[in-house]
């Protein structure tokens, strides 16, 4: 099927409308857009950022998932506390894949659950007493983590807990960092604003803690900020940055520690992976430590060569000369992935739906295959992340915002793309479609997907995805109309 | 007999512990089976009765124990003067916690231990001051309170919070059975107390049940945590009492409150001389403006 022209684009977002009340109606077709690459501003197209109305499917999270289970839950040598009932805590534990290096339950705590279990008394009573006494045991089970942070739920906000006046008295006690965060799950329309207050929690609790320190730095310490280390994505991604000369001084937060973050304010340069969640404290970190930022991507070798590019022009020869180096180097192993795949998915066409940076970051690794992109959106993005899909996206192709579970099967079923790429929630509804279908969270499974490394295992799964032969067994045999004949025929 | 539930409501302060337990004594000494829920954090609902400084209260209980399920009905209901069942919901102390959670799981806890026994006549809750939220509203819930009495007097701030107090009936008389009962007058000795409160009675519909004028006799029982009922039963307050009981046995006046206006409130107070006409001149300015 050939692509849509605009006006088959637009006819098919009114068509998928229909069926909403007016109200609702008049509010989702804010959300739905047809690309036009001339558009400078997306707010001229499309609105993001909005409470999402009641009664649909929308895949968002909250702002405890944002702080939690995106921005602390993988610094691994600290303990992020789920302070309020155990559920919160103990469904999305472990369930990111942000892979790290260490003891789990010595030095590291990155898969486990660690909650202060509240109960109807400590909501009616409130819940000091008992998170102090949770992080005195903490300190006493787990001698070797280096902080906590307190990451409330819901409860937290609506009975007024000092949480801040606990955290000082226990890190007075203890002498080591704990933070609080007021993540509470109702905060906001979705976790984008979980990771604005985790940042604004470690601007005020962090970085402060080594300001006029001593720091031996060199001229190429740069960070890396906004890579959770999906399947081992940050670290495919720091070799490469290594390997052209710099000093990767931080992960933030994958496979990161507390001293990394709180060196950071050290650096040369901040370069930012995912903007949407990690954006606030580069800005932060620009206004007040006058470091530098950057936003790069590392999927796909043409991104990545460009990225690498870019991120060696803020610095000396050395590092110029170093990153044309890299590149050269992993060239051969590129085209022998690309003369591998590119025949098997050539004009291929996806359809995304994802969080913070992937809809429009991994737009070029698709493309490096010889595949097109012809829908995206984002489950929270703002129209800063908008603006930056535009340019990225074809003219005609669809754009939709916390797109609803009705919407995003009507848009496949008529588009028909040959993949799909969004989350766990998505998946069985497509496949069961007969549409292939690959996580872009979880990597399903799999990864890491970013640098040279991860390209080459990208490749893989999109290939391994969309070219097994399950598809071709969708229908039942008996319910074939031709192939018995031939069957026989052969026979 | 079928059970009565009825609440008592109120500004904070107006003496709405005090009167209850003294109605509750009166109906008891009438031969009448009672039962005082109060449901504030402070827990002094029930000291006249009890004879006591604070009664344990339910969620003081349900944290030593564990949680509310460990408890028996017995551990938290008390039995004082003339066989009155007394039940504290308990709470936190002020300024942490959800007092209102309290009070939800406490009322839940009687309801499903039975304490709402066929034996009895009337249950009373003695409500903190303002219903600041929904835990405070639980009392008038579904197959909960039917009946509320305001508890107010001739002062402008007890009237403006007994007209609020008829706003939240009205939300859940028109989805229930709830419905104001009366208002009943704890005199301040302010002028003409008894006709401004039957005045504002008569606009939201309902009546003024009682007008219990001010006697020190309350105080000189009290400090003896008694009711005036136990304290003096010959005292001509203890009378009074006697009357409000015998007038809320007999009560038929149950109607879906009609909540007035701000400026009807103040229309009402000019009236009677308790507020000045506004004067608009004056509105923003400084002492220093005024003067110059």
């Amino acid at each position: 099927m050939s692509a849509l022209t605009r006006e088959e684009t637009q006819a098919l977002i009114q068509e998928v409308l229909e069926v909403y009340p007016e109200k609702a109606k008049k509010d989702r077709e804010k959300h739905l857009a047809v690309n036009d690459q001339s558009i400078e501003q997306s707010k001229k197209c499309i609105t993001s950022n909005r409470k999402s109305l009641p009664g649909v499917m929308t895949i968002r999270g909250c702002a405890y998932a944002g702080s939690k289970g995106v921005v602390w839950g993988p610094i691994k040598d600290m303990i992020h506390i789920s302070h309020g009932p155990v559920g919160c805590g103990q469904y999305s534990r472990a369930g990111r894949r942000n892979y790290y290096v260490g003891t789990t339950g010595v030095n590291t705590f990155g898969t486990m659950n660690f909650t202060s279990d509240f109960q109807e008394k400590d909501i009616v009573f409130g819940g000091d007493k008992k998170l102090a006494k949770v992080m005195t045991e903490i300190d006493a089970l787990f001698p070797l983590n280096k902080g906590i942070s307190i990451q409330s739920e819901c409860p937290i906000g609506l009975i007024g807990d000092d949480i801040e006046a606990v955290a000082k008295k226990t890190a007075a006690e203890t002498g080591k960092v704990v933070v609080p965060v007021r993540c509470e799950g109702f905060r906001g329309v979705s976790q984008s604003l979980g990771h604005h207050i985790a940042n604004d929690a470690i601007r005020d609790w962090v970085l402060p803690r080594r300001d006029g320190k001593a720091h031996e730095s060199t001229p190429y310490d740069v960070a890396v900020i906004g890579d959770y280390n999906i399947g081992g994505d940050a670290w495919s991604s720091r070799i490469l940055l290594e390997e052209m000369g710099l000093r990767v001084v931080a992960q933030w937060s994958g496979d990161g520690t507390i001293a990394e973050m709180e060196k950071t304010p050290y650096v040369k340069m901040n370069l930012i992976h995912c903007y949407r969640s990690m954006n606030y404290i580069a800005r932060h970190m620009e206004e007040k430590y006058s470091i530098p930022w950057m936003e790069y991507n590392f999927f796909g070798p043409t991104k990545v060569a460009e990225s690498l590019r870019a991120i060696a022009a803020h610095f000396d020869d050395k590092i110029k000369e170093g990153a044309e180096r890299v590149i050269a180097k992993y060239k051969a192993m590129m085209d022998e992935i690309i003369a591998k795949y590119k025949p098997r998915l050539e004009g291929k066409r996806v359809m995304l739906y994802v969080g913070g940076l992937r809809p429009r970051h991994v737009i070029g690794a698709y493309e490096d295959l010889g595949m097109e992109v012809v829908g995206t959106g984002y489950e929270f993005g703002h129209n800063d992340d908008y603006d930056r899909t535009i340019k990225d996206m074809g003219n005609a192709t669809l754009i939709y915002d916390d797109v609803t579970g009705f919407e995003f099967e009507e848009f496949v079923k008529r588009v028909k793309p040959d993949l799909v790429g969004s989350g766990i929630k998505e998946k069985f509804i497509f496949q069961k479609m007969g549409v292939p279908f690959r996580q872009m969270h979880s990597w399903d499974y799999s990864g890491p997907y970013h640098g040279y490394d991860g390209f080459a295992i990208f490749a893989r799964d999109m290939d391994m995805t969309l070219n097994n032969p399950c598809w071709g067994k969708m229908q039942a045999p008996w319910l074939k109309k031709d192939e018995p004949v031939a069957e026989k025929a052969a026979a | 007999m079928a059970l009565r539930q009825c609440a008592i409501y109120g500004k904070g302060g107006i003496g709405k512990s005090t009167t209850t337990q003294n109605l509750v004594a009166a109906l008891a000494e009438a031969g009448k089976k009672v039962m005082i829920v109060g449901c504030d954090p402070k827990a002094d609902s029930t000291r006249l009765i009890l004879h006591a400084k604070a009664q344990n209260s339910v969620m003081e209980l349900a944290a030593e124990a564990g949680s509310v399920e460990d408890l028996e009905l017995e551990d938290v209901l008390s039995v004082g003067y003339g066989g009155i069942k007394c039940v504290e919901s308990g709470g936190p102390e002020p300024g942490v916690g959800c007092a209102g959670r309290g009070v939800i799981t406490a009322i839940n806890f009687l309801e499903e231990e039975g304490a709402y026994d066929d034996a009895l006549d009337f249950v009373f809750y003695d409500v903190l001051g303002d219903v600041v939220c929904g835990g405070f509203a639980m009392p008038i819930r579904e197959n909960k309170a039917q009946e509320i009495y305001i508890v107010c007097s001739g002062e402008m701030m007890a009237m403006y919070a007994a007209n609020n107090i008829a706003k939240g009936i009205v939300k859940y008389a028109n989805s229930g059975s709830v419905r104001l009962a009366g208002l009943i007058c704890n005199s301040r000795n302010t002028d003409r107390e008894d006709e401004l409160i039957m005045a504002l009675a008569a606009k939201l519909g309902s009546q003024m049940i009682h007008f219990i004028p001010r006697d020190n006799a309350v105080q000189h029982a009290e400090i003896r945590r008694m009711t005036v009922i136990e304290f003096d039963p010959t005292h001509k307050q203890a009378d009074e009492y006697r009357q409000l009981a015998k007038k809320i046995v007999e009560n038929k006046k149950f109607v879906i409150p009609t909540p007035i206006t701000m400026d009807e409130l103040e229309e009402l107070l000019m009236e009677f001389g308790i507020m000045e006409a506004e004067d608009t001149s004056i509105i923003g300015k400084k002492a220093a403006e005024v003067a110059a």
